[in-house]
Order: C-alpha cells, then sequence, then structure tokens
C-alpha cells in the first residue's frame, strides 16, 4: 500500500510499504477512505518533537471501512463492512482510566510505557502515527490501517453523512469541543481564544454551543480571522495590535473569564522572550516556545481559567507561575478523552447544528502529501486544513 | 556452591583484579610499544577477572491491576502461564510439586532450573525457588493485595538470581543481569495488559516506510528491538494460543 512516511525534518516521501496485518486479538484493519493533516503533525514535520524514527508512517486523522477484524472482538460492536471513524487515542477500555472515562490516559495501550514514564512520570495512552514514545503506532495517512482495540475506539457512521462531514470527530471537532469544555464556560462570559487554526475554529463554535457570551480569537492570518469572525467571534490581529493591552480594552480592565492555548508549542510572538525562545528551542534548550501560554496566564481575569489544548512537549521555562498562583487561576488540559465526545458530536452534525467540512481549504491525493505538508505549514495559498484521499488517481500508480 | 567456595572464587577474582590493574599500570608507566602491551594484557586480565566470580541480582516491582486478588493469583500460581508475559522465559512445565523452567538468552542459548513453591498463601502470596544444582540459582515472591475502595489489586514482586561463574554464568548474567528492574517492571506491565485486556500491546509486525540507519538506531535506544513483544496471533498453533483471556466479568 502507499503511506506517508516521516523520513527526517521537513522530509515526508510517499512509500510502498507492506499491507498491515492483524497483530493482537483485538485489532482491526480498516481502508482508509479519508484522512488529514493536523497541526500537530505541523510539530513532527518540522523535528521539534523528540522519538520519531525514520520511517514511521504518520496520520491521527482518518476514517474508512472496516475490512478485517481480530478474533478476539465481539461481532455485535464491530463487523466487516462497517464504516468507522477512528479516535486518535487509542484506549483498552478496562483499565483505572478508562473506566473513569479519561480514554487518553489509558494505562494499557501504549507499549513504550517506561520510556514516558522517564519523561512524564506515569505514560498517557498511544496515539497513532506520533512519537514513540507515545507508542510508535503505524498511523492513518495511508491506503490502511492496523487499528488496536477496534471494540473501543472506532464509531460507526450511519449512511447520508460524507466523510467530510465526519472526518473531524477523529481529532479536532472532539479536541475544540474538549478545550471549550475545560473552560468551565458559564452563560455570558468571555473567552479569549489564541489560535485560530482547526482547532481554534472548532473550539470556538463549541465556546458559543456551550454558553459563551462572547469569543475573543486571536492570531495573525486572515483567512483564519475571517473564520473565526464569520462563527461570531470578535477578532484580534496580533501584529497590529498588543494582545493583552486589546483584551483588557475589550473586557473593561477585567480580563476574559477564561484563554485558551489553542496554538501549542510553535507560537509565534514579539520582542525579546520570543527571540529567547525561537534561540532555546532551535540549540534544543527549550523543546518549545511557551509565548501563548504565558499570555493566558497574564491576561486571564483574577480566579479564571486556562485550557491548554495545544501540543507541548517537554520542558519550558519562564512560565508566570507567580501569576497563575497570586490570582487563583485553574489550569486544564490533556489530549482529548475521544470516546465521551464523539457520539454526542455526531449527534450534533446530524441534526445540522454544525457542518465540520467549512475548514477544509484542500482535498489532495496522497501522493502530494509532501507538498501538502509544506503549504499547510507555510499557510501558502490560503491553507486552512488539508484533507488527503488516499485512493484518488495518481496515488494508486505503481 | 557452598560459602567457602564462593568466597575462595571471590579471593581469586579480586586478585585477578588487581594483578591486572597492576600491570596496567606498570606498561603505562613504560611510556612505550611493549609498554602498551603489557597495559593492554594487564586491562584484559582485570576485565576477565572482574567478570568471572559469583554475581546476585534482585529486583524489586509493584503494579496496580484492575481485578481482583483472585483473578491476579490464580493466573500466577499457574506457574504455565508466566512465559506469557515474562520476556525471558521460555517455559514452565508443572510435574506434581517442583516445576521446571528454561529461559531464553542471548543467541539462543538455553538456561534450564528446577524450581519448588517454598510458600503458598491463597489469594495473597506466592514464593518459589530453584533447587540445587540449578544453571542459575534464583527465587522469587510476589504479592497480592487489594487496594483501598475497591482499586483493584497491588502486586509486588521481588526476584533474586545468582550467577555461577564462568561462561555459563555469564550467559545467565546477560540474561538477567543488566537491568533486572527494568526487566521486572516490564514483566508485570505486561500481567497487568493481559489480566486487564487479554493482550499485550504491542507494534513489533507493523508496516513502516525506509528505517535507514537513523531509524534503527532510535529502535534500539527505545528499546524496541528488545523488549516489544511478539505478537500472539503469530505463534497461533502453539502454546500461545491461550493467550485471548476473557475477563470475568
Amino acid at each position: 500500500m502507499k503511506a506517508v512516511c516521516w523520513m527526517g525534518k521537513e522530509n515526508i516521501q510517499v512509500h510502498d510499504v507492506p499491507d498491515p496485518r492483524i497483530l493482537n486479538p483485538r485489532d482491526a484493519i480498516v481502508r482508509v477512505t479519508r484522512t488529514a493533516i493536523c497541526g500537530s503533525d505541523l510539530h513532527l514535520y518540522d523535528g521539534y518533537v523528540p522519538t520519531l524514527e525514520q520511517g514511521d508512517i504518520l496520520g491521527h486523522e482518518f476514517m474508512g471501512e472496516v475490512v478485517e477484524i481480530g478474533p478476539g472482538i465481539d461481532k455485535k460492536k464491530l463487523k466487516v463492512g462497517d464504516r468507522v471513524v477512528v479516535p486518535f487515542t487509542i484506549a483498552c477500555g478496562h483499565c483505572f482510566s478508562c473506566e473513569e472515562k479519561l480514554w487518553s490516559l489509558c494505562d494499557n495501550s501504549n507499549p513504550n510505557a517506561w520510556f514516558a514514564e522517564k519523561m512524564m512520570g506515569y505514560s498517557p495512552s498511544g496515539l497513532f502515527g506520533y512519537t514513540h514514545m507515545l507508542g510508535g503506532y503505524a498511523g492513518g495517512q495511508a491506503q490502511y490501517a492496523r487499528v488496536p482495540f477496534a471494540d473501543v475506539g472506532p464509531i460507526k457512521i450511519p449512511d447520508g453523512l460524507s466523510d467530510d462531514q465526519v472526518l473531524f470527530l477523529s481529532d479536532i471537532f472532539p479536541t475544540g469541543y474538549m478545550a471549550a469544555e475545560n473552560c468551565n464556560i458559564k452563560s455570558g462570559d468571555t473567552v479569549a481564544i489564541w489560535g485560530c487554526g482547526p482547532v481554534g475554529q472548532f473550539a470556538i463554535r463549541s465556546a458559543f454551543m456551550l454558553g459563551a457570551g462572547r469569543v475573543i480569537a486571536i492570531d495573525h492570518v486572515q483567512d483564519r480571522l475571517a473564520l473565526a469572525s464569520a462563527a461570531g467571534a470578535e477578532t484580534l490581529n496580533f501584529e497590529e495590535v498588543n494582545t493583552l493591552d486589546a483584551l483588557r480594552d475589550l473586557t473593561g480592565n477585567r480580563g476574559p473569564d477564561s484563554c485558551m492555548d489553542a496554538v501549542g508549542m510553535e507560537a509565534f510572538g514579539h520582542g525579546a522572550l520570543y527571540l529567547y525562545d525561537r534561540i532555546k528551542q532551535a540549540l534544543r534548550m527549550e523543546t518549545d516556545r511557551p509565548v501563548v501560554i504565558r499570555e493566558c496566564i497574564q491576561a486571564c481575569k483574577k480566579g479564571g481559567t486556562v485550557s491548554i489544548p495545544g501540543v507541548y512537549a517537554g520542558f519550558d521555562d519562564t512560565i508566570p507561575l507567580g501569576a497563575l498562583m497570586n490570582k487563583a487561576l485553574t489550569l486544564k488540559t490533556g489530549q482529548t478523552h475521544m470516546m465521551r465526545y464523539m457520539a454526542p458530536l455526531l449527534k450534533r452534525i446530524q441534526a445540522g447544528e454544525i457542518d465540520p467540512s467549512f475548514v477544509i481549504s484542500h482535498r489532495l491525493p496522497l501522493a502530494d502529501a509532501p507538498e501538502a505538508y509544506k503549504i499547510f505549514r507555510d499557510k501558502e495559498d490560503h491553507c486552512t486544513k488539508v484533507v488527503l484521499d488516499p485512493w484518488a488517481e495518481g496515488a494508486v500508480a505503481a | 556452591m557452598s560459602p567457602s567456595l564462593q568466597k575462595t572464587d571471590q579471593n581469586n577474582q579480586r586478585l585477578a583484579v588487581m594483578l591486572g590493574c597492576g600491570l596496567a599500570l606498570y606498561g603505562l608507566s613504560r611510556r612505550s610499544k611493549t609498554g602498551i602491551a603489557i597495559a593492554a594484557a594487564g586491562a584484559a586480565v582485570a576485565l576477565a577477572g572482574r567478570q568471572t566470580g559469583p554475581k546476585t541480582y534482585s529486583a524489586h516491582a509493584s503494579f496496580t491491576i484492575n481485578c481482583s486478588p483472585e483473578d491476579a493469583y490464580r493466573f500466577w500460581r499457574d506457574l504455565e502461564n508466566l512465559p506469557l508475559f515474562m520476556h525471558h522465559l521460555e517455559s514452565v512445565r508443572v510435574t506434581g510439586d517442583l516445576s521446571d523452567w528454561v529461559a531464553l538468552g542471548p543467541m539462543n542459548t538455553r538456561v534450564h532450573w528446577a524450581a519448588e513453591i517454598v510458600d503458598d498463601q491463597e489469594n495473597q502470596s506466592i514464593a518459589w525457588r530453584s533447587l540445587p544444582g540449578s544453571d542459575l540459582s534464583n527465587s522469587g515472591s510476589v504479592s497480592f493485595h487489594p487496594g483501598t475502595g475497591g482499586r483493584g489489586t497491588i502486586i509486588a514482586a521481588t526476584m533474586v538470581y545468582t550467577s555461577p561463574g564462568g561462561a555459563l554464568g555469564r550467559t545467565a548474567a546477560l540474561l538477567m543481569g543488566r537491568h533486572p528492574e527494568f526487566a521486572l517492571r516490564e514483566d508485570l506491565r505486561r500481567f497487568k495488559s493481559l489480566l486487564e485486556t487479554g493482550e499485550i500491546p504491542t507494534t513489533k509486525g507493523q508496516s513502516h516506510g525506509p528505517r535507514g540507519i537513523h531509524g534503527q538506531a532510535s529502535q534500539v535506544l527505545l528499546r524496541e528491538k528488545q523488549n516489544m513483544p511478539a505478537p500472539p496471533l503469530e505463534h497461533e498453533d502453539e502454546s500461545h494460543s491461550n493467550l485471548v483471556l476473557r475477563r470475568s466479568a
């Protein structure tokens, strides 16, 4: 089959690799019909996340048709022919974390848990197409994918919905929704969201669904600010205004009730502190550029909540813990507990409350993945979200 | 091995190390080609001396498992199950009160021993030790305690290995010795996965693109070459076919 492989920093190649096979009793094989590139894939592309290996198949947003199931799967739960969306976190369904519905913290799905324990104390769940510290599972930017614990994660999609409408149940829609839920929104609250990429867009819409009175969206890419505006958000371009001053002004010297960092480790910013982060990250002395998390803590109202859906990899400094402590802020974060959100959000799509395909700007064949990563990273050609078709012309040539 | 014999061995070992180091220092002090040769020979003697004596390794680890003490005890007490999650074990055969253990070492060398259960408290703890005359003298114990407020079972295991001197001893040491604590922790982690999910997570045998030298090196660094369990479905017709455990719900 064709698969998108990470061959090094800024080096993505499409290779012919063997088709995946069932390895464990509760595995399934899915014929991928649609897959997407996520903003967090760009951190891998840029080489900022350690423990990726040359030859790894990328991709954690995918859906398709079940073509094979292992002997340990109850056919009432999943059978050959089912059309499913696969969540990016892998969960066993039986450990303490899964029983508490903390699906992204599954005790059992990371075969390299020892390595994550060295860095974090305890290991979160395994992920598709991400680092080996988080499992090293082959991803879904391919024609077929192996799905472990397939009786727990994949959600069946009813007829009448297109792939583009439901594909983002695999990550960014639930991730944006959980990020908004983590904001502890009370009716009428003001929520400030840094980052109007795909997760930010879903977070804006989710914040309104959860009762926010105002959403203030912050970015510097005009197309993305326009999309935020279309959803009813007020927008700030951080290249034109000082974000902290503007937020103070917009909230009558009170600050937003909740602040969300939907940017993560490769944030852009201004000034000496930003330069300091850039240099430290380039020299591998700091894994992340925590520009946005600093602003979130600084901007948030007293007693407010900071929600972090953005991906961070390691150890950072100059985080204003003094402000966090003295303003009595609540910090909420985590990889998305996917299985909590997929079914209710599918219902919202079915009911016509939201059509997640609004975020797609590019539809390309899988063979064009190397180019797709580049334009998505550089935000060229008005790119907000790339969807790949593994079976489109050109992809199945050889 | 009797205690006095063990002591003689240890003295010989110390003597070899001291002699070797002395030679090495003398060789270096001569600052000539011959001197370097003498130093190298001395270093080799010291290294050999260091490696031949008997050595004891011990390891302790614990894990909390989402099952009852009864389920965990029952699975462990059937010693023939141990190779399912203990990476180094090839097989355990139980015959009456005794059991025959086979561990697989580097380059497919096999290490055998016979063991007896020395203490058995139903649903609470098990202890065993190898019989005299084994390739690898070892003992182990495991306890099963209920967690507070219904939080599963806390298992705690301790293993002690004494490897004899000589070539076989070195094999045994390689087998168990390099990272005994790591090996035991990973064994218990697999035990937990097996009891909770009916399988052990793995990526061994999955598809990937060309690894190159860089990718191969990363795999060694992440111990994926040595620590990743082989998937059970590959040897379905063999003893592993009982790997799919159904949880007693």
